[in-house]
């Protein structure tokens, strides 16, 4: 299971610490909102990379004030179809501003990767060993999007409006 | 009529590229059918009873002879030889194989069509009234907004796997030929004191298991505000919409546990949230471009009646009787719209054959300015003919076998494909809907019930919108055999309105005497010729027809 950051492989130095579990002292982890909520200030105090795993039903607003020290923020798809995800990385991204790594784990399959992508994920964990190639196609099937979204693509509206007014210039 | 630019083509030939590699890898065996799904479901690929069904999209209705054309050549070789019109300006083809359809789609793409988002727990085809930018009752023609919603929600990144499917639809005249009350966002164009046209927006209708009419949930949002306060509602309808059970995912289940005001409030919230860079705003230019595609045709100038027309009609009966039933007012002199009835006696209502298909091309081409539409009532429209052409133009529907005089009545039903074709089906709803035409077999006694909506479903999902038919039929599964249940007093127009379930069910045979009776009883009890059975059952109550319903002997 590969975890590709922009579409390539890398080594995966983070774990999720279950709700209840001690942490040990070195390394980088991820943590539940909930338990993020109510130790943050220990998590933060830890010299090593904190981060959140949100769940589809977790409001992402409620980290607002931590996001410039979180590293990573993991969205759980639990099942592909449940889409909160996409909601939620679009509301880190483009509401809140978050910047830090935003990883999709669980039920993740090659043909969410273009909306993944779109909504600002830029990590994921892939199943696979064709892993790399996959995310290279699955990303690349539209060049031609209609929505403005967190991966700031240009769209078609804009373009058609540049392309009118260069067409007047030549 | 739109045109694709190169943008929009370059679109729906990239999706046929990649659903042709999706069906590679499923025939392949590297693609679970569970995994598959909700990619062929999102291409508008049903797994019927008997073979795959391909739902293509008509967005807003609007076909042209070219269109025809092709849907006609695909009839014939990928299907046998029809299609299958739908309540929401679909076509579907029930004997697709898989392997095809790629190559189907690419045939498409060729006419500027496509299945994207036709299926699946996304924005669905956006829907409007066959008759716009002809009647004379709207405020503006509003194809436009269609189109710009149907290229916003085309692969929208965040809104690809909602809690359950969604559907918009959008009207700008007084009578509401789009059934937007029944759907999940229904747009309502008006216009403000300032004289700008903008949408009153209702959200939460919808049929199924537990049907509601959509509550307005903003009474005015302006042009320029539209995507941005769609989003809104798809954000909080994402988030928060229910996942657990799929009969309660719609979002009328949300604004009704929520209430209107809880579910406004939030929506509001999440809008005035939006960054600046968040607000959906096309450039002017762009929605000036794409509302040039809609300027009206080049109409003639001619007088509003027409001499040779009067004069066939007095020559011909039958002529007379289908123009009085099946032609619609035009907002131009000298021009009417034509409702092509799909739902002669004794076949599939909806249903049209290749042929069919070709002759009205033909005609729309000749005589019809090349605009055909679709219609939620599973019929076809011309929206703009001379009157001095309807004579040519009905001997030539007549020659295919599609000059039905029966629009708006008794025969011309709404009926779901059932148990004939579709595996979610309790009961069948072909045979009862041909039963129920048969009543109507004597176009004068046809004539004197005059308009009358009749709606059948064959299982509890409402496919063929029963709870808003006049009368309302619904199948249901009881211990293996096939039963009917009696529903009164739908309607989906302005005044829309749910039936009510009237009783015990009926069984197959018993179905169609039990509306004659009701019909009798109506035709009985009505003030006049003109009272209308929808009106009479306000005024009288259900309580008489339900009586005739039952009365068996």
């Amino acid at each position: 299971m590969p975890l590709l950051k922009n579409g390539k492989p890398v080594d995966d130095v983070w774990a999720f610490v279950e709700d209840g579990n001690e942490l040990s002292p070195g390394g980088c982890f991820t943590v539940s909102l909930s338990r993020f909520l109510s130790e943050h200030d220990m998590l933060l105090g830890r010299n090593e990379a904190v981060g959140v795993r949100l769940e589809p039903a977790d409001d992402p607003a409620l980290l607002a004030e931590h996001l410039d020290r979180l590293h990573l923020i993991e969205v759980a798809f639990p099942k592909y179809t449940d889409g909160r995800g996409y909601s939620i990385a679009n509301l880190l991204r483009r509401r809140l501003g978050y910047a830090g790594e935003l990883r999709a784990v669980g039920q993740v399959l090659r043909d969410q990767l273009n909306f993944m992508v779109r909504t600002g994920f830029d990590a994921v964990v892939l199943n696979g060993d064709d892993a790399e190639e996959a995310y290279r196609d699955a990303t690349a099937y539209f060049s031609e999007v209609y929505q403005a979204s967190a991966d700031e693509r240009e769209t078609v509206f804009q373009k058609r409006h540049k392309k009118k007014t260069s067409q007047k210039v030549a | 009529m739109y045109r694709y630019d190169e943008f929009d083509d370059t679109l729906v030939r990239e999706r046929a590229k990649q659903f042709r590699g999706q069906v590679a890898r499923r025939l392949a065996g590297e693609l679970k059918e569970e995994h598959f799904k909700p990619l062929r479901l999102q291409n508008g690929v049903y797994l019927q009873l008997h073979a795959y069904m391909l739902r293509i999209a008509i967005p807003y209705g609007q076909l042209s002879p070219v269109k025809l054309r092709k849907l006609a050549m695909i009839a014939e070789r990928y299907d046998k030889n029809y299609g299958h019109f739908t309540t929401r300006q679909n076509i579907q083809f029930n004997w697709i194989k898989l392997a095809d359809v790629p190559e189907v789609l690419e045939h498409l793409a060729d006419v500027e069509m496509h299945a994207i988002q036709t299926s699946g727990n996304c924005i669905r085809n956006v829907t409007s009234d066959h008759l716009a930018g002809a009647n004379a009752d709207e405020i503006e023609d509003p194809r436009p907004w269609c189109e710009i919603i149907r290229q916003w929600s085309t692969f929208h990144p965040e809104f690809a796997f909602l809690p359950r499917k969604f559907k918009i639809a959008v009207t700008a005249a007084g009578a509401d030929r789009a059934a937007v009350r029944v759907h999940d966002i229904g747009l309502h164009m008006k216009r403000n004191a300032a004289g700008e046209t903008g949408f009153e927006v209702l959200v939460g209708g919808g049929l199924g298991r537990t049907p509601y009419l959509g509550v307005t949930i903003r009474d005015w949002v302006s042009r320029q505000d539209l995507l941005s306060y769609l989003e809104a509602n798809m954000r909080v309808y994402n988030r928060h919409g229910r996942r657990d059970n799929k009969y309660k995912a719609r979002i009328k289940i949300l604004v009704n546990e929520l209430g209107p005001d809880e579910y406004r409030r939030q929506v509001d919230e999440e809008f005035a949230n939006q960054n600046a860079w968040e607000k959906v705003v096309l450039p002017q230019e762009e929605v000036d471009r794409i509302t040039a595609y809609f300027a009206p045709p080049l109409f003639e100038a001619l007088p509003g009646r027409s001499e040779d027309f009067e004069k066939a009609k007095r020559l011909d009966h039958g002529l007379a009787r289908w123009a009085r039933n099946n032609l619609r007012a035009h907002k131009i002199a000298g021009y009417t719209s034509v409702h092509i009835s799909l739902k002669p006696q004794g076949v599939p209502p909806g249903d049209c054959s290749a042929d069919q298909m070709r002759a009205v091309a033909d005609i729309a081409e000749r005589y019809g300015l090349d605009d055909v539409r679709v219609a939620h009532e599973q019929d076809l429209v011309l929206a703009h003919v001379k009157l001095d052409d309807v004579p040519t133009v009905y001997a030539a529907l007549k020659a295919a076998g599609l000059a039905s005089s029966n629009a708006g009545l008794g025969s011309d039903l709404i009926a779901c494909p059932g148990l004939d074709y579709c595996n979610l089906a309790n009961a069948r709803s072909i045979s009862v809907a041909n039963e129920i035409q048969a009543i109507f077999a004597d176009p004068g006694y046809e004539d004197e019930v005059g308009t009358l909506h009749v709606n059948i479903s064959g299982c509890i999902n409402a496919c063929g919108h029963h709870h808003v038919g006049h009368i309302g039929v619904l199948g249901v599964d009881k211990k293996g055999e096939e039963f009917y249940q009696i529903l009164l007093g739908g309607r989906a127009d302005e005044k829309a309105a749910i039936g009510d379930i009237q009783g015990p069910g009926l069984r197959h045979e018993e179905v169609a005497p039990a509306i004659r009776r009701m019909i009798e009883r109506y035709m009985s009890l009505r003030a006049s010729k003109s009272e209308k059975f929808i009106d009479a059952l306000a005024r009288l109550g259900q309580a008489p027809f339900k009586e005739a319903l039952y009365a068996a002997a």
